[in-house]
């Protein structure tokens, strides 16, 4: 089963699905909401030759959790990826069309592409500490923006680690290594660690494909907590995952972003035929 | 294939690598063994009074005291030989021409039997060379000349279709009938009392300049030489190594230059060391004149260039091994290239950088061929830090190769040779084992 990429992109254009955002009983309604935070216009990655994503149009509307879903090889990640131009370390990799964040362009020729990471962090698939103790790692976002007073310095760890729902565990071996904690721990440090620098986005990139249940509850919860203070946006492979934490999804295949809905619209009633597969579990 | 040829090719495997295993540790052994015993000979030995006279006089180390009534009981027995040969010396007068002229000739083989056995003769002049100025100050060599007093070496070539034959005759025979013939059974019996061996432990091996070429004293101003030559060759290639490196796995970007400049780095690895010792002496001698003639800055910038490629290499893949997540993990959080490469990247990396690092200062230091031209002296003293700029230096690696070779008497000073190898070995080995201690503790300061 193929798409015509042409045929989708020119057939959609901006897909406003979450404007008028459905929200089920249980999940509030975020005041201030309703602004685009991130928008993308006729946006294309391409690696060498190849189109990863192509000419994708969306809003991604502020302190919402957005998921995104897709088969493998979808350019969900390379999408993800995108936002805060961690993409640019592959070096074939150039971008057509426009990604906009607040509105100024994220490819633009004057985009500070180190500011930009700091407005938008990331947590990535592994858990990645860096080999310091906890309180190290915690700092390290705000030592390398200038803070070395020691006491601000803890009260952002404790804050970060509070946040991030690791606190009591760490609280009293803040001096230890960070890889001996667990791997569920380590990727709630790797939260924190984000949350640290104070972000406007947080971008998490299959933040539990390498966690055991419990670990990956763990996250869940907390992205249930930041829900609200950080535009968030989750890849996973788990669509009962992005079912359970999303305001809105959007399902790329093959490089297409297929449908951009309300995650209950999305889950209940897809208006493509193709999401429609995918979630009922006929391809994947 | 059938399962017997499958399990035969997997032993063959085990049996050829064990093999090949146990040819190289008797190899070693074979190497090491001499190596450590007759180096261990230049500290601990049977010295002489030879000895400790040698060293009260030009070190002024010992107990002078002790030492002058040694001496006098040592001629004690020392006075009959003397006599014993003045005696003879009187019979000569006496004797024919044609027979003193033939015992004339015996005698003086005698005597200098005598005097490397015992020192200067009464009668003699004073020696110009300190090394004549002592008998033998070791026992095991005493022991050698004594058999030379004792046997006259002679060849046979009397049948031209075999290698001559050493042989030895008995010089006692050679004086029969005449007054000196007493004198070998004495001396024999006396050695000991005369030379008064005993068991010393010598340190200053280590710490002592040497005097007269290597004859006495110690090897410390080649140990300082070697360490000057090797730090300072760090000092240039390991920080020019790391940073060549980031440019080359960080910012170089994929292309015919990057190509060309590794593959040019990797010839240079393998370059003879002969060929850096003449361009050390061409380039930093000749043409940049950073020294006058030779000198330590010439030798460690030549060795450091020798270096280079190997530091660059073992850096670019200990960089290369920082695992790409803590890449992501820094940028994600806004850091800059260069904070991260600062701060995350090169940290990670240090474990293999360090070893690198550290592999190479032991070759540095090991190296003979960079050191000819530009910094090497065969004897010198040890120099101060601030003479590194003019001033060549005697360095280990050379000096085996000198001592062993171009020494006028290296047969004769078998055991500073083996001394200085060892001590070279220890050198290398230390740092290398401290090379294996710091990435051990800072990879577990890594881990966690």
């Amino acid at each position: 089963m193929t798409v015509d990429a042409k045929d989708v992109s020119e057939s959609a254009p901006v897909q406003k699905a979450t404007r008028d955002i459905y929200l089920p009983p249980e999940r509030k309604k975020i005041s201030g909401g309703d602004t685009t935070h991130i928008s993308a216009k006729e946006f294309s990655i391409y690696y060498g030759e190849f189109e990863a994503v192509k000419r994708v149009s969306a809003d991604i509307l502020s302190k919402y959790v957005t998921a995104i879903i897709g088969p493998s090889g979808c350019g969900k990640s390379t999408f993800l990826r995108s936002i805060n131009r961690m993409n640019d370390l592959i070096p074939s990799c150039h971008t057509t069309g426009a990604l906009l964040f607040d509105g100024e362009d994220v490819y633009g020729k004057f985009t500070d592409e180190v500011l930009l990471r700091k407005k938008v962090g990331m947590v990535f698939q592994k858990p990645n500490p860096f080999p310091k103790s906890i309180f190290d790692n915690i700092a390290y976002g705000p030592r390398l923006h200038g803070m070395n007073d020691k006491k601000k310095l803890m009260e952002i760890v404790e804050r970060s680690l509070r946040k991030a729902a690791i606190w009591d565990e760490v609280c009293d071996r803040l001096d230890k290594n960070a890889l001996g904690l667990s791997g569920g721990q380590q990727q709630r440090l790797c939260v924190a660690r984000t949350l640290a620098v104070e972000p406007e986005v947080l971008l998490l990139d299959e933040p539990t494909s390498a966690l055991d249940p419990k670990a990956t509850a763990k996250i869940e919860d907390l992205i249930q907590e930041l829900r609200g203070s950080y535009t968030i946006m989750i890849v996973t492979h788990n669509m009962q995952q992005a079912s359970r934490v999303s305001d809105s999804t959007m399902f790329f295949y093959e490089g297409v972003l297929v449908e951009h809905a309300s995650t209950a619209q999305l889950f209940t009633n897809p208006k493509d035929p193709m999401t429609e597969d995918y979630i009922t579990g006929r391809f994947s | 294939m059938n399962i017997g040829t499958r399990k035969i090719l997997d032993r063959s495997f085990t049996a050829v690598g064990i093999g090949s295993i146990i040819v190289m540790a008797i190899a070693l052994m074979i190497v090491v063994v001499p190596i450590v015993t007759n180096g261990i000979g230049a500290v601990f030995f049977t010295g002489t009074i030879e000895h400790r006279k040698m060293l009260l006089n030009e070190f002024r180390r010992g107990d002078s005291e002790n030492l002058s009534s040694e001496v006098a009981s040592s001629e004690r027995y020392r006075a009959n030989v003397y006599n014993m040969l003045t005696g003879f010396e009187a019979e000569l007068e006496t004797m024919a021409p044609e027979k003193k002229a033939e015992y004339k000739g015996k005698y003086s083989q005698v005597r200098s039997a005598l005097q490397a056995l015992l020192g200067p003769l009464p009668g003699d002049s004073a020696p110009m060379l300190t090394r004549s100025k002592y008998g033998q100050t070791r026992w095991e060599k005493a022991e050698e000349k004594l058999h030379d007093l004792l046997y006259e070496s002679k060849w046979d070539n009397s049948n031209p279709d075999v290698m001559s034959k050493e042989y030895f005759v008995n010089r006692a025979i050679g004086f029969e009938g005449t007054s000196l013939v007493k004198l070998f059974p004495y001396v024999k019996d006396n050695l000991e009392k005369m030379l008064l061996p005993e068991f010393t432990v010598y340190w200053g091996f280590i710490t002592d300049s040497s005097v007269d070429s290597h004859f006495f004293g110690g090897i410390w101003p080649e140990i300082q030489g070697t360490f000057f030559l090797a730090i300072g060759a760090m000092l240039f290639a390991f920080p020019l190594g790391v940073v060549a490196a980031v440019y080359f796995t960080e910012y170089a970007k994929p292309g015919f230059l990057n190509s060309m400049l590794r593959s040019a780095n990797s010839t240079l690895a393998g370059v003879p060391s002969i060929v850096f010792g003449m361009f050390g002496l061409a380039f930093f001698i000749n043409t940049l004149k950073v020294s006058e003639s030779k000198s330590v800055i010439a030798g460690a910038l030549t060795l450091a260039i020798m270096i280079l490629p190997t530091i660059i290499r073992s850096a670019e893949e200990a960089i290369l091994a920082v695992p790409k997540t803590y890449r992501e993990a820094s940028l994600s959080l806004g850091s800059t290239k260069w904070n991260t490469i600062m701060t995350v990247i090169l940290p990670a990396a240090l474990p293999g950088i360090l070893t690198g690092g550290v592999i190479s200062l032991g070759r540095a230091a090991g190296e003979t061929a960079p050191i000819i031209f530009t910094a090497a002296v065969s004897v010198g003293s040890a120099i101060g830090l601030a003479d590194v700029f003019s001033s060549p230096t005697p360095a280990l690696s050379w000096n085996i190769y000198n001592l062993a070779s171009e020494h006028e008497a290296a047969s004769q000073i078998r055991h500073v040779q083996y001394g200085m190898v060892l001590a070279l070995v220890s050198i290398v080995l230390l740092l290398n084992l401290s090379a294996i201690v710091v990435r051990a503790r800072v990879s577990k300061k890594l881990k966690g």
